[in-house]
């Protein structure tokens, strides 16, 4: 009986006894160096990402409201994968800060409620795991304490992400009294599709389309990310929307199954609305932070042209795609966090001739940016193509279309970076930075992960042969 | 043969030139490994004429098959026959060239020939691809170098020109993914799965509404490359701000990535829409013939000059294209070969001049045949080729298209073969007249005078292309017997249509 606790919930386990491990190291007498503990923590993060490959146990827990199957080790391994590079690149950063043991622990919290809201069966679980992940968020975004954007973008996070939770919560009531229950299996065996229910679906809709910064409710996207410490903005832009995707897909799939058609043509028009607005807007941005905020909600108008196939394409190449995106945005913020932290630089003219003092940064950035424009030989092609591909598989082509010709626009706006960086002079551009073995270490997995992921087709064939919801 | 050695060889190349310290071994490096892949090429050619004397009869030789994604029948799906061979040949001799005319590049001399090789790699997997999707993906791998190429060591308004050059490259690129999937969807082989495999497509019947939808697609995505009316914008200031290499490489082998692709992939595999639509597609050459070879009388810039009689001749690919007879789709092949090699030619004799006297205005420039004979010759050379003058590769090509077209007995094409004809006439217009101002007649400037003739490595890439432009115009039936079979296995899928008709 233990035992099924220990094993089932053997990732949980680990992150908390990280976090009583740093809770201890606070409240304890000695007085740690910042680089002797960034060097601990990132060997724990990476042994915490190891052992998440092995022994894993499928089963369920507390009469279903837990479960787990390969998949959610999957995706739990790419949520620990995604914090172990966000840890590795907040090192220049968090070098010189004094709140590093509080960073980790806010972190690896919202980590635990992630991996509560991805194993969940229910709609409890599922509500406390998503308010664990999102409130230390809020917290970390003010973690640039003497600048007022921090905590004006902590403040901008904590009231939307609370609004955006009370208008879930109401779904999840309406639906609860509709149906009897809170459980997903028992609810998806009640819906009918009448009018309350398709309200209370509405509502929920709202509260995802809110964390993963969908279109209109992005507003709190771009001023967030800015604000926000450059490694916070890079959670925030992949792992939290990762963690919410992979649930939103889950809860579509399997709950509301029967209302499929209805909530097709939403999907459709959020898509359609999404990427044209993340687009136009990520032309006229200058700060780079900014940029990718709105490049990553035109990302995410892609991710539900593939997530509307309904169908096993339709799964493997949403999780795909947010691997290769995990890698990409990872590796582009891995430049950015470096660069703010030394030269203190965010704009795109600051970064004109970058490429002439630093050149393998201007590489890896370059390569970023094609990976998320799409741009082949990186991952970022295939990723793409197979979630235009799971889109058109319903025969939905003006969808198609309208996705292909966006992708133009994107070509553009992720061209001009490459275009300041490689071509336009300078007289003073940033100075050549020494890059620590940290961030470096990210980066060259970042590279090898955006270039590899694509060619060899296996880790698509693997999670293609798991996506069945 | 192995096949995929021709995609190594270029990626061991790449690789070596990162790894390598300084011009000199940068350069060294990148034309030993374009000449052997020239080598190769020419090997492939022998194994070619050896596997076909043995009585091969199959459609594509050297195929390899290799599944890539199995989930979704993607398969690593490559295999040659004769027009893939001719192209394969076109990209070896220009990239040669093309090495050799950029040996004083300086300023960050090993990116820009990685850069160039990598293009190359692109163009080749693009010729031996039999997979749709192995197919765009190269064609993609292209764009980002052109890109970088302009953008860096381009003259001009180099930013806007590259820019403009990889939106409607990219554009196009759009329209051919919706054409690629809509054709994938709509394929059910015998398993009831898709496929983007084009020998198997092939044999399917798509029908006939489905493909009159995506038809257009897939022929205006590729079209695009090739510069089909209206959205030719990119060519003129694409080639004229692109570095000498990157030129000869654009005009010469990019735009034919898109004539190819119009036939591998719209017109093989969409046969009964190719039928319906070609009446636009003749009328769309036509325009890119007389426009392109008028608006280039107006032009004061050789660059210019160039790109802007590029689109004209790359009317005549789709002109042959469209006239769907089977002399007319070899006169277009030949067409593609032929203006492929005249096109480089030209692009390197006017590179040799401008690194020389810095300008490239017509007006500026005079009487060059007395300090630089050499490169006045090439000069007039590529420019009688270009006008169609018999024992040059452009008047086989060009000949064969007419023929063709003649051949198709619509009155209405048979005015667009014949206004396409006259364009020669304005050809030789511009061209003579470019000729005559700049090698002929009295020099303009003084300091000319004192400028130095090709040094040993334009000479050997101007011979290069000369032995090409020379041997398919003096013996062109070799290069129609290579790439007649492959053109009647295309006619086949559209004479069943005329047949039926």
């Amino acid at each position: 009986m233990l035992n099924e606790y220990l094993i089932l919930l053997k990732s949980e386990w680990i992150i908390i006894a990280i976090i009583f491990l740093l809770l201890f190291i606070k409240v304890g007498p000695k007085e740690w160096k910042n680089e002797t503990l960034l060097y601990a923590i990132n060997i724990l993060l990476l042994f915490n990402l190891l052992v998440g490959f092995y022994n894993n146990v499928e089963g369920n827990l507390f009469n279903g409201m837990y479960h787990s199957n390969q998949l959610i080790f999957l995706e739990k391994n790419m949520l620990n994968l995604g914090v172990y590079l966000v840890s590795l690149i907040a090192y220049p950063w968090l070098k010189e800060h004094k709140h590093l043991l509080e960073f980790y622990i806010l972190l690896l919290s919202t980590l635990l409620g992630m991996f509560f809201m991805i194993s969940s069966g229910n709609l409890l679980i599922f509500y406390l795991g998503l308010e664990l992940s999102t409130i230390p968020l809020a917290a970390l975004a003010n973690f640039d304490l003497h600048k007022r954007q921090s905590s004006e973008a902590a403040m901008k996070l904590i009231i939307s992400s609370a609004f955006s939770s009370a208008i879930l919560l109401f779904g999840v009531s309406i639906l609860y009294g509709t149906t009897g229950s809170l459980s997903f299996y028992e609810i998806s065996q009640h819906i009918y599709g009448n009018q309350l229910q398709v309200i209370a679906f509405i509502l929920i809709l709202a509260g995802f389309c809110f964390k993963i910064s969908v279109v209109p409710f992005h507003l709190w996207t771009a001023d967030v990310y800015e604000g926000a410490p450059a490694p916070v903005t890079a959670y925030l832009s992949v792992i939290s929307k990762t963690a919410v995707l992979f649930i939103f897909m889950s809860v579509m799939y399997t709950v509301f199954k029967t209302i499929a058609t209805q909530w097709y043509l939403m999907i459709f028009v959020l898509s359609i609305v999404t990427i044209l607005i993340g687009n136009l807007f990520a032309l006229r941005q200058n700060n780079l932070k900014r940029f990718l905020a709105f490049s990553s909600i035109a990302q995410v108008g892609f991710i539900l042209l593939g997530l509307s196939g309904t169908s096993i394409m339709g799964i493997a190449s949403v999780i795909y795609f947010l691997l290769i995106y995990l890698f990409s945005n990872l590796a582009a913020f891995g430049v950015i966090t470096l660069v703010s932290a030394v030269a203190n630089k965010e704009s795109i003219s600051d970064y004109k001739g970058f490429y002439k003092t630093n050149p393998f940064l201007s590489w890896v950035l370059a390569i970023a940016l094609f990976s998320l424009a799409g741009v082949p030989p990186t991952a970022g092609f295939f990723g793409k193509f197979f979630l235009i591909m799971a889109g058109a598989e319903r025969g939905n082509y003006i969808w198609v279309v309208f996705a292909a010709i966006n992708m133009i626009i994107s070509f553009y706006y992720y061209l001009k970076v490459v275009k300041a960086i490689f071509m336009d002079p300078n007289d003073q551009p940033i100075e050549t930075i020494s890059i620590p073995a940290l961030p470096k270490l990210a980066m060259i997995i970042c590279l090898a992960g955006m270039i590899l992921t694509g060619f060899f087709s296996w880790i698509y064939e693997y999670i293609y042969s798991l996506s069945i919801l | 043969m192995n096949l995929t050695l021709l995609l190594l060889f270029p990626l061991f190349t790449a690789f070596a030139i990162l790894f390598a310290k300084g011009l000199k071994q940068v350069r060294l490096i990148a034309l030993i490994g374009s000449i052997f892949q020239l080598l190769l090429a020419g090997k492939l050619l022998m194994a070619y004429y050896q596997i076909k004397a043995q009585g091969n009869q199959s459609q594509m030789v050297f195929e390899y098959i290799q599944n890539w994604y199995a989930p979704l029948h993607l398969q690593y799906h490559i295999g040659v026959d004769g027009i893939s061979i001719a192209m394969i040949l076109l990209t070896a001799f220009v990239v040669v060239a093309g090495i050799l005319v950029s040996w004083k590049t300086e300023q960050l001399s090993k990116e820009f020939f990685f850069l160039l090789i990598l293009l190359s790699l692109g163009a080749y997997g693009f010729f031996i691809s039999l997979d749709l999707f192995t197919l765009f993906f190269f064609l993609e791998v292209a764009v980002i170098p052109k890109f970088l190429l302009i953008g860096i060591w381009g003259s001009g308004k180099k930013d806007n020109s590259a820019m403009k050059l990889a939106l409607m490259l990219m554009g196009g690129s759009a329209l051919i993914l919706v054409g690629i999937l809509g054709i994938y969807f709509n394929t059910h082989t015998e398993a009831g799965i898709h496929t983007f495999d084009l020998l198997l497509i092939s044999k399917m019947h798509i029908a006939l509404p489905i493909q009159k939808i995506f038809f257009p697609f897939a022929f205006i995505g590729f079209g695009v490359f090739t510069a089909i009316f209206p959205f030719h914008t990119w060519v003129p200031d694409g080639h004229a701000s692109a570095p000498t290499a990157a030129s000869m490489f654009l005009a010469g082998i990019s735009m034919k990535l898109g004539g190819y692709g119009c036939l591998r992939v719209a017109t093989f595999l969409m046969p009964d829409a190719a039928h319906t639509y070609s009446w636009i597609i003749i009328l769309l050459a036509t325009i890119a013939i007389i426009y392109g070879a008028f608006a280039t009388m107006m032009q004061t810039d050789l660059k210019y000059i160039n790109a802007y009689s590029s689109i004209s001749h790359c009317g005549f690919v789709l002109l042959g294209i469209g006239m769907l007879t089977k002399t007319a789709i070899m006169g277009a092949v030949m067409q593609m070969v032929s203006h492929g090699l005249m096109t480089a030619l030209f692009f390197a004799a006017i590179g040799m001049i401008y690194s020389r006297t810095h300008t490239r205005m017509v007006a500026q420039l005079g009487g060059l045949l007395k300090a630089m004979p050499f490169i006045s010759s090439v000069f007039v050379i590529a420019g009688l080729c270009s006008l169609g003058l018999p024992g040059f590769s452009g008047f086989a090509a060009e000949m064969t298209v007419f023929m063709g077209s003649w051949q198709n007995p619509d009155k209405w094409f048979r005015l667009a073969t014949i206004l396409a004809c006259a364009s020669i006439v304005v050809t030789a217009v511009y061209i003579l007249r470019a000729a005559g101002q700049t090698i002929m007649g009295p020099m303009v400037n003084k300091e000319h005078e004192l400028l130095t003739d090709a040094s040993w490595n334009e000479k050997s890439a101007a011979i290069l292309l000369i032995v090409g432009i020379v041997v398919v115009g003096i013996a062109p039936f070799w290069l129609i017997d290579l790439i007649q079979p492959g053109t009647e296995f295309i006619m086949s899928k559209l004479g069943a249509i005329a047949l039926a008709k």
